[in-house]
């Protein structure tokens, strides 16, 4: 219930926070919301020695409509993808999507970087991200690197930033007009995902579809995305939904059920599309 | 008042964050208390290092078992006693092994995390059958077996009968653990100044709290004081004698400072002992029309890691209640309480009766299924008619009060349109791509009003009693101190509504008080659905005599005599002479002056009542719950509840509806949501909010509540309690209309929860 | 480190530890104890406040990122004239029991109205998610939001 001691360091800029994280090596982490860092800490599942702030930085939360491609600072609470008439125009898919996150309390307070870095396999707006081919802009000592979300994600809780890097944007093809669905299955409305899909129809065409709780990261589900291009009726393709997963098994579904919901929830999102 | 769906006298401190919950209490220099908890499920403990703890800036110190050798066991099953620490070993992941006081709850935190117990792993029995079997460890040298309780509740050997009968099946059911969850954890700050401790306790029985400290301490009661503040919701967990109860006085006394121990949530889904985990072996016979002819019932109860006394014995009230609304002639039960590497289990919402409700009504679900037969008519061939009240079960001693089972089964029925229910499940059974439909019936009957007396001291109690003082302020207001202590029943209301219409006062001019020792004579409790039915008339009795006194006074001061004395709006009058009146302040004030009184008047207008009830009363009523399950997840959704509950007389409707809600929301918890499971290695996989499914505001359906007012003879009220009935209720209404959605298929039982991935394991197994 | 956090229209400026969870600022350092805490996992919602008027969890944010900000907790929210239109419904729909969860189902239902001042039961149930009762069913705690939409809403 209560975190170990650390000390606070609140960044004023984008820079000072990098000079911050430079400075104290691995022993800082970022606090942007904290609504998946905070619980850990009052855990003691993480006991960093350095917080470093960046909640502040107002220059980090915004949606840009940037030509074919939209930019969401990392800093974007859950609530404003909920609202934001650019997202609803350009990336419904997100705000979809952030709408199934936790509850009100929680999207207030939560990020869009705050979450993605955190990188739980069952988070709704890491599925989005990775089904709208989103890429994700890292700032580091050495510059600035984009990052596609199909790298991001390198294990359970487990990201491709370096130690020293900050997570600044998350870009995304604009898809205005074209349909997407997003289906979460959870044990109680409050919970996380058991299982979740993320569809989206591409502007390229073809359709992508991003799982969550599928595995130690979100996945493409490769598979039904290859199927479906090859003229296969969704119903089937639906059935290679877990094609390739390694779901967890443990006290929230086993691996078969899960594997099991894919296929469903799969089913539906296409037929919502 | 009675009747009146008056809103609460308690809300308007509740809803401006000024209650006082024992957290909100703060005393000079006080001091903060947290444990050490075991992390192992079954081990010696080899070695506590509590050196860099103790060094911290701020940590007063850290204890162990050996430090309190001195007190007297906590209160224990004979030949289990408890310390109130683990001593050579733990039993149980979360048992506390060691103790941490620091100046704040921070460093408190840092401190316990800062010790470090050596444990030398032992085989770990996580469940019954492990306990049971033939390799097993002893979890205590006296019991070899493992087996702490074993009993026969029956003389009856039912061989015979059951032989006899026409049709006989059998069946396993498994009523599975549950954690009460209160939202305040459990709370203790003990201020040992002077003499004795002060001691501010999420509790449900002060009074018994008191008995218990003073015991420990070798103190005359009149020096220990337990005060209940606003209590966070109990549901039977906060009765339990937690360690913290002790521990904390004892180091307020040796520090000389008040002390403080609040659970993190963490900490009361492990520490906390948990309720139900039941497996009941069944068999029943029955005739062709579904009469059951005769029941034999094996319970096999998981007591946990340190035998809890009223933990062990809970089955018997199971099996007292094994017939439900039935009239079945032959009974026979026994159980057997085992001890596991677990959390300890004792009193949840209903405390035993839940899980023979649940056995009956799902055992006639499975009668009726046998025959093809409508499980309605199954239970209506079934069902003890109104003309045989008070009926005499099979149980000695056990006597149902007034009610009417088929009228409440008819009522519901009704509300249902279960004839309708049953052409659209036809309807969509067809109709592949419609979700499954089920209807599930349960008509109840439960234990409320508890004691008397004598049934009462089996659990550790002085009596079955209650009692109330009502005492007249000279301005004509009240004040009622009442020995329950509520944790969200609303006694503050529902009580003045009683005494107000005994004493013919403004409900607004009645304060009702409780949950201080310092203050209110010997009190019994909040439990067993006992507000209404023993507290209710215990301020009934002592209203009464009041107003008697009263009318006494009024007519020496109308100068009349007492039969020709009425009670009229604010006072009295002479009956048929309108302008001979006296407002009932001017007779409380009269009563305060002695030389304007009767020779021999005794002063004050007030009286102390302990009412002793007959014996229980018994709740009842008719749930029905309709289902629809997706074929495609297994998920049941619940599209109607409806209750029809007979609790006797209704003080308050709006409160009585909020009882009949909470408890059939926890039933629908635990049909469909809850379970506290362990892994082989006994380690909790359900010790957070996160993991243990408490349902929320979208998982609960709205409920549709109807009553049937048999007032009981068994007290003068005829209130007859309903905290419990709903979750003695609602589990088996939900279960029976899960498994009804999937008869088709052949299913005969789900097992609770009935999660989404159960039932569709269930329906992919089946079909 | 100092913060400097408005809690009810008054302002506060105090020494704290960095590690210091705003709720027990609250509690703690202020003395205002109507905001509860019933989990460590952010899960039950008895907790909740406004902070610069959006409905938050205080177990899960830090007193340091609230410095500068504005807290209205369950003491804040009677004015004069009586119990808020929310508090009120809660009273007259009975919406409370053993009123621990109670402040921070108050608030959270107080910023679900300021949003939507006419919601659907599926929209209050939806708003209410983060908030857990043992007590009630929820479902008198809906009509208790219903009752406040119709009466004055969030003011």
């Amino acid at each position: 219930m209560i975190p170990a001691a650390f000390s606070y360091v609140r960044a004023g800029s984008v820079e000072e926070a990098l000079d911050e994280l430079s400075r104290h090596g691995g022993a800082a982490r970022l606090l942007a919301g904290g609504h998946s860092l905070l619980p850990a800490m009052k855990l003691r599942r993480a006991e960093p020695g350095v917080l470093i702030d960046i909640g502040r930085l107002r220059e980090l939360s915004y949606v840009r409509a940037d030509g074919d491609r939209i930019a969401v600072g990392a800093l974007t609470s859950h609530r404003t993808l909920e609202r934001d008439p650019v997202v609803a125009e350009q990336v419904p898919l997100l705000a979809a999507a952030a709408r199934r996150i936790g509850d009100q309390q929680v999207r207030n307070r939560g990020t869009i970087g705050g979450s993605l870095a955190h990188a739980d396999p069952a988070a709704d707006l890491a599925g989005a991200v990775l089904a709208l081919d989103g890429v994700l802009v890292a700032r580091g000592p050495s510059g600035v690197r984009e990052i596609p979300a199909r790298e991001f994600f390198t294990g359970r809780c487990r990201n491709a930033l370096a130690a020293a890097e900050l997570l600044t944007e998350i870009r995304l093809p604009a898809a205005p007009g074209r349909s997407y669905a997003f289906e979460k299955f959870s044990r109680r409305a409050l919970d996380w995902a058991v299982v979740g899909v993320a569809a989206q129809e591409r502007p390229g065409g073809g359709v992508a579809v991003a799982l969550i709780g599928m595995g130690p990261t979100p996945v493409r589900a490769t598979a039904v995305e290859e199927a479906l291009a090859a003229g296969t009726p969704a119903a089937e393709a639906a059935r290679l939904a877990a094609q390739g997963c390694e779901p967890p098994d443990n006290a929230v579904a086993s691996a078969s059920y899960r594997a099991h919901l894919a296929e469903v929830l799969v089913t539906r999102a296409m037929a919502a599309l | 008042m009675i009747g009146s769906a008056v809103p609460r006298k308690e809300d308007a401190a509740l809803l401006t964050g000024r209650g006082t919950f024992v957290d909100d209490i703060h005393r000079p220099g006080l001091l903060h208390m947290v444990y050490v908890h075991s992390t192992e499920a079954h081990a010696l403990i080899s070695g506590i290092d509590a050196e860099e703890a103790r060094s911290l800036p701020g940590v007063l110190g850290v204890w162990t078992a050996r430090d309190f050798a001195g007190l007297p066991p906590r209160p224990s099953v004979p030949g289990l006693e408890r310390g109130y620490l683990a001593g050579d070993k733990v039993h149980y992941v979360g048992e506390p092994v060691a103790v941490v006081v620091a100046a704040d709850r921070y460093t408190a935190a840092d401190a316990a995390r800062a010790v470090r117990v050596a444990y030398e792993p032992l085989p770990v029995m996580a469940t019954v059958a492990d306990a049971l079997a033939p390799d097993a460890v002893p979890i205590f040298a006296p019991l070899p077996g493992n087996l702490a309780l074993e009993q026969q509740v029956t003389p009856d050997d039912v061989t015979a009968d059951l032989e006899a009968a026409p049709n006989r099946l059998r069946a396993r059911l498994v009523n599975q653990r549950c954690a009460g969850t209160p939202i305040e954890p459990y709370g203790v700050l003990a201020d040992w100044a002077g003499a004795g401790p002060t001691v501010w306790a999420t509790v449900q029985a002060p009074h018994r709290v008191r008995a218990e400290i003073a015991e420990r301490f070798g103190l005359a009661r009149h020096l220990v004081r337990v005060i209940a503040p606003d209590v966070g919701g109990a549901f039977g967990v906060k009765s339990s004698f937690m360690p913290e109860l002790f521990l904390a006085p004892e180091l307020s006394r040796r520090l000389g400072r008040p002390v403080k121990y609040v659970e993190t949530r963490g900490e009361h889904m492990v520490h906390t002992y948990h309720g139900r985990d039941q497996v009941q072996d069944v068999e029943v016979g029955f005739d062709a029309e579904g009469r059951v002819l005769a029941l034999d019932v094996t319970i096999t109860v998981n007591v946990g890691g340190v035998p809890d006394p009223v933990g062990i014995g809970l089955a018997t009230l199971t099996s007292y209640m094994l017939g439900g609304c039935y009239r079945i002639p032959k009974i026979a039960a026994r159980f057997r309480s085992v001890v596991t590497n677990t959390t300890p289990t004792a009193s949840y919402r209903g405390a035993g009766r839940p899980e023979a409700s649940f056995l009956i009504e799902r055992v006639v679900d499975l009668v009726a299924r046998e025959l093809g037969k409508d499980p309605a008519d199954v239970r209506k061939v079934n069902l003890i008619q109104p003309d045989e009240m008070p009926y005499q079960t099979p149980f000695e001693g056990i006597v149902y009060d007034e009610a009417d089972y088929p009228a409440a089964l008819d009522l519901l029925l009704g509300e249902l349109d279960y004839a309708g229910l049953r052409a659209e499940q036809a309807r969509r059974l067809a109709d592949p791509a419609a979700p499954l439909l089920g209807v599930g019936l349960s008509t109840f009957v439960e234990m409320g009003g508890f004691g008397p007396t004598p049934l009462f001291e089996q659990f550790g109690y002085l009596g079955g009693w209650e009692s109330a003082n009502v005492r007249l302020q000279p301005d004509g207001s009240v004040i009622v101190l009442v020995g329950t202590a509520p944790h969200g029943q609303g006694h503050q209301t529902a009580l003045a509504q009683i005494a107000a219409d005994q004493l013919n006062v403004p409900f607004e001019a009645i304060s009702v008080l409780y949950g201080d020792t310092a203050v209110v004579q010997e009190g019994t409790g909040t439990m067993g659905s006992r507000g209404m039915p023993v507290a209710g008339n215990a301020v009934r009795q002592a209203a009464a005599e009041v107003a008697a006194k009263a009318r006494t006074i009024a007519a020496h001061m109308l100068e009349a005599d007492a039969d020709d004395v009425v009670p009229i709006g604010d006072g009295f009058q002479v009956n048929g002479a309108p302008e001979a009146t006296v407002t009932l302040a001017a007779v409380a004030e009269r009563a305060f002056k002695p030389h304007l009184l009767p020779e021999g008047t005794v002063l004050g207008l007030e009286n102390t009542a302990y009412f002793e009830p007959k014996n229980l009363s018994y709740p009842s009523g008719a749930h029905g719950c309709v289902v629809e399950i997706d074929r495609d997840t297994g998920r049941v959704s619940i599209l109607r509840y409806v209750c029809v509950d007979d609790c006797g007389t209704v003080i308050n409707p709006l409160t009585a509806r909020g009882q009949i809600h909470g408890g059939v929301a926890q039933g629908i918890a635990q049909a469909l949501y809850e379970k506290v499971t362990f892994d082989g290695d006994g380690r909790p996989l359900a010790a957070s909010l996160e993991d243990y499914m408490v349902p929320g505001p979208l998982d609960l359906p709205p409920y549709e509540t109807h009553h049937i007012e048999t007032k009981s003879s068994f007290n003068p009220l005829g209130a007859k309690g309903l905290g419990e009935a709903g979750a003695t209720a609602a589990p088996q209404a939900v279960v029976n209309a899960v498994v009804d959605a999937l008869a088709h298929l052949g299913v005969r039982d789900v097992e609770m929860p009935c999660t989404p991935e159960r039932v569709w394991k269930v329906m992919h197994d089946a079909s | 480190m100092r913060v400097e956090i408005t809690v009810n229209g008054q302002p506060h400026s105090r020494e704290i530890e960095p590690r210091l969870l705003l709720v027990h600022f609250l509690r703690d350092t202020l003395s205002l104890t109507g905001t509860h805490i019933g989990c460590d996992t952010s899960s039950c919602g008895a907790c909740t406040v406004l902070l610069d008027g959006v409905a938050i969890k205080s177990c899960t944010v830090l007193a340091a990122q609230a410095d500068g900000c504005a807290v209205t907790t369950i003491e804040g929210l009677a004015g004069e004239d009586g119990l808020s239109p929310v508090q009120e419904g809660f009273r007259q729909c009975h919406g409370l029991q053993c009123g621990f969860c109670t402040p921070g189902m108050v608030m959270a239902a107080t910023a679900l109205l300021a949003e939507r001042p006419d919601p659907t039961e599926q929209e209050i149930r939806n708003g209410l998610k983060g908030n857990m009762c043992r007590c009630t069913g929820y479902q008198m705690i809906v009509e208790s939001v219903q009752w406040a939409a119709a009466n004055g809403g969030a003011r």
